[in-house]
């Protein structure tokens, strides 16, 4: 059977330059960086480049440059590590649609005894910057913002709240593991004190992330150890992962392009195609201000796992927000915290493309997709309910 | 992804008996767009009162789907008096299994057909004359007496799977709670529980077993949110313990003792346990 793979923000291929990159480094150079003699020496030098194209990808310092476990460590090492280092502030600000990594450590932090604020959105999913800006004071200790959501794709006006904050002295941290590869990054012109990205989201493989922070950021380390990433990771380097990150950071940089024209066409056209031919859908999130690569769609009157399920049959690998597909029984928060109605939220689908994706594969999914709905339409009985409401 | 059965691929993808019967004898809906999944089932009976045919329509996961048409394919050729006898674990066996979180598509099926049986005698089967303890899904104390009878439930984690009641904002989890005690304790006193025979304890080797059980189960998931436990004495069956740290302010303390230390001490130690809190 093939495989048409569109959960790109669930995870990517590993480049096959990446992986050759990282091979050496499970075999023959396996030297600790941090060693003095000539064998570690080496391998340091590599560690030392890819630090360097993960800074010039991200328009940074390499000094700036802290490697992780992955995307949630980078999250959390961010939200603790200022925290702890501003231990007379109690209040810390985000939103009501981040990752898990994020939204699960501020109900921690609540029940700690901190004071959050999870900002709203609107029905197209953007933030509401107004109460952004109400509920920050001296007291506010860390806002952390997603750069770009990963079920809807909506990309928010990350340097508007850093401009917002930095005139108030309040430290701004971003998740930005959808945003990175998908959206030109530059650290030198921007307003975020610390940034997370996550290897598996840009082609490198799982157990890798970033934690970008600012020189003069106040930081104190999540992860207490040896004296590496300057003291602000402890832990022996993951140098074949770092080396695959270094790799597939330079490569994202030279697709950017590529994913602002090619993939973000296939897109528009996958979701042209759909709302065409599939009457009752609707696209979740501000169509306006929208990663080039994602796509997420609603469709009334159907469970989002039976669609999955069909589409899986058909080898086309996507994901979806119901509340069947993740064993809770609530659709996802992100959706809910839109206030797409019910008789969407359940039925919504999210196709994320990479680089990798083709127009062929495109119309494999238009060609399928269609009857898969109005299957499990013909088995529910709102649809026909509906139908009698309209007259037809 | 979940580990369904061949039987439940099967039904899901070919599924059996889709559709509505036009002027049936029964039909029954239960489940709402909001909720995530519904059903409505239609049937209609022989000259010898037996079901000829059903029909459903389900709006919901694969388990759903597959439930609904395993269903149908279980009660046809049935009496109503024998389709009534037929339960969501029945329709789970069918199924060669569901994954425990997915068994409320079961229960959603055998509640639908009560629903159509019900409607085919004129009665009306009216949640109003129940107490919706889950509010975030419509789910009424009947309905969670009768999947903890059904199938034997232990935990609130267990009633949410089987009937989604105290899925959404947990406010009810208490309230599920003591129903799950109430039931057991009835279940008990009818001899449909059997309860494990255990060792016969001294007191010396009970307080030991309370202290461990006490040092292992609870303290250290206490101690995590900055509470903790401490063991005072223990009077027969009753257990006397103070809680310190921020447990002693926490303003559900009171859930804990019950829900947690006195279920794991029951789990571990012994089922007559009661945990009595001893303030300062």
């Amino acid at each position: 059977m093939r495989t048409v793979y569109v959960d790109n923000n669930a995870t990517t291929r590993v480049a096959p330059e990446v992986v050759e990159v990282m091979l050496p480094y499970f075999s023959d150079l396996y030297g600790n960086p941090s060693s003095m003699h000539f064998f570690g020496g080496q391998v340091q030098k590599k560690v030392n480049e890819a630090r360097e194209q993960v800074a010039d990808f991200l328009g940074a310092d390499p000094s700036e440059i802290v490697f992780t476990s992955c995307g949630t460590e980078s999250d959390n090492a961010a939200i603790f590590g200022t925290l702890d280092s501003y231990p007379e502030k109690r209040h810390f600000v985000t939103s009501r649609v981040e990752h898990p990594a994020v939204l699960n450590v501020t109900s921690y932090l609540n029940r700690k005894g901190y004071r959050t604020t999870e900002i709203r959105v609107d029905r197209e999913g953007r933030l509401d910057l107004d109460e952004l800006k109400e509920s920050i004071s001296d007291d506010t200790a860390l806002v952390s913002i997603m750069y770009a959501n990963n079920e809807t794709g909506v990309i928010f006006p990350i340097e508007e709240i850093g401009q917002i904050l930095k005139a108030r002295g309040i430290p701004f941290h971003t998740d930005g593991v959808q945003a990175a590869g998908k959206i030109p990054l530059n650290m030198k012109k921007s307003t975020i004190d610390m940034l997370s990205i996550s290897g598996h989201k840009l082609h490198a493989p799982k157990g890798i992330g970033v934690l970008y922070i600012r020189k003069g950021t106040k930081f104190s380390p999540f992860i207490i150890g040896g004296h590496q990433e300057k003291g602000r990771r402890g832990g022996t380097e993951n140098v074949p992962y770092i080396i695959g990150l270094g790799k597939a950071c330079e490569l994202a940089k030279k697709h950017l392009g590529d994913e602002n024209t090619r993939v973000k066409a296939l897109r528009d056209y996958l979701e042209t195609k759909i709302l065409e031919k599939i009457p009752n859908t609707l696209v979740n999130g501000d169509r306006n201000n929208r990663l080039p690569n994602t796509l997420s769609v609603s469709f009334e009157y159907v469970e989002g796992e039976s669609i999955l399920l069909l589409l899986s049959d058909l080898g086309i690998c996507a994901s979806s927000g119901s509340a069947c597909t993740s064993g809770s029984l609530e659709p996802s928060h992100v959706l809910r915290a839109m206030g797409v109605p019910f008789t969407a939220a359940h039925g919504s689908i999210r196709f994320s493309l990479s680089i990798y994706n083709t127009k062929e594969e495109m119309d494999y999914i238009i060609e399928h997709l269609p009857p898969i709905i109005q299957r499990l339409r013909d088995i529910s009985p709102f649809w026909k309910d509906y139908l009698k409401s309209q007259g037809k | 992804m979940w580990d369904y059965t061949d039987k439940v691929k099967d039904h899901f993808l070919n599924p059996r008996n889709v559709g509505e019967i036009e002027n049936p004898d029964g039909v029954g809906e239960v489940g709402s767009l909001a909720c995530g999944d519904a059903l409505r089932l239609s049937f209609k009976l022989d000259e010898n009162k037996r079901i000829k045919e059903v029909k459903f329509k389900t709006f919901g996961c694969a388990s759903a789907i597959a439930s609904s048409s395993a269903l149908t394919e279980m009660i046809k050729g049935m009496t109503l008096e024998e389709a009534e006898k037929v339960t969501n674990q029945d329709i789970a066996n069918y199924l060669g299994g569901l994954p425990e979180e997915k068994m409320h598509c079961s229960v959603m099926g055998r509640e639908a057909l009560e629903a159509a049986i019900a409607n085919y005698r004129g009665q009306k089967v009216v949640k109003e004359d129940f107490e919706i303890v889950c509010k975030c899904f419509g789910v009424t104390d009947r309905e969670i007496i009768k999947a903890v009878r059904e199938n034997d439930l232990k935990t609130v984690e267990q009633v949410t799977y089987y009937t989604k009641a105290g899925g959404g904002c947990a406010k009810c989890h208490p309230k599920i709670e003591a129903i799950l005690e109430k039931v057991r304790k009835e279940m008990e006193q009818e001899g449909i529980l059997q309860r494990p025979e255990r060792k016969k304890l001294t007191n010396i080797q009970k307080i030991k077993l309370i202290e461990e059980t006490l040092g292992r189960e609870i303290v250290p998931a206490l101690k995590a949110d900055g509470g903790d436990l401490e063991l005072i004495d223990v009077e027969g069956s009753k257990v006397y313990v103070a809680l310190r740290g921020k447990c002693s302010f926490c303003p559900s303390s009171e859930f804990t003792l019950k829900q947690y230390v006195e279920s794991k001490l029951k789990e571990f130690v012994s089922d007559d346990i009661v945990v009595e809190e001893v303030k300062p």
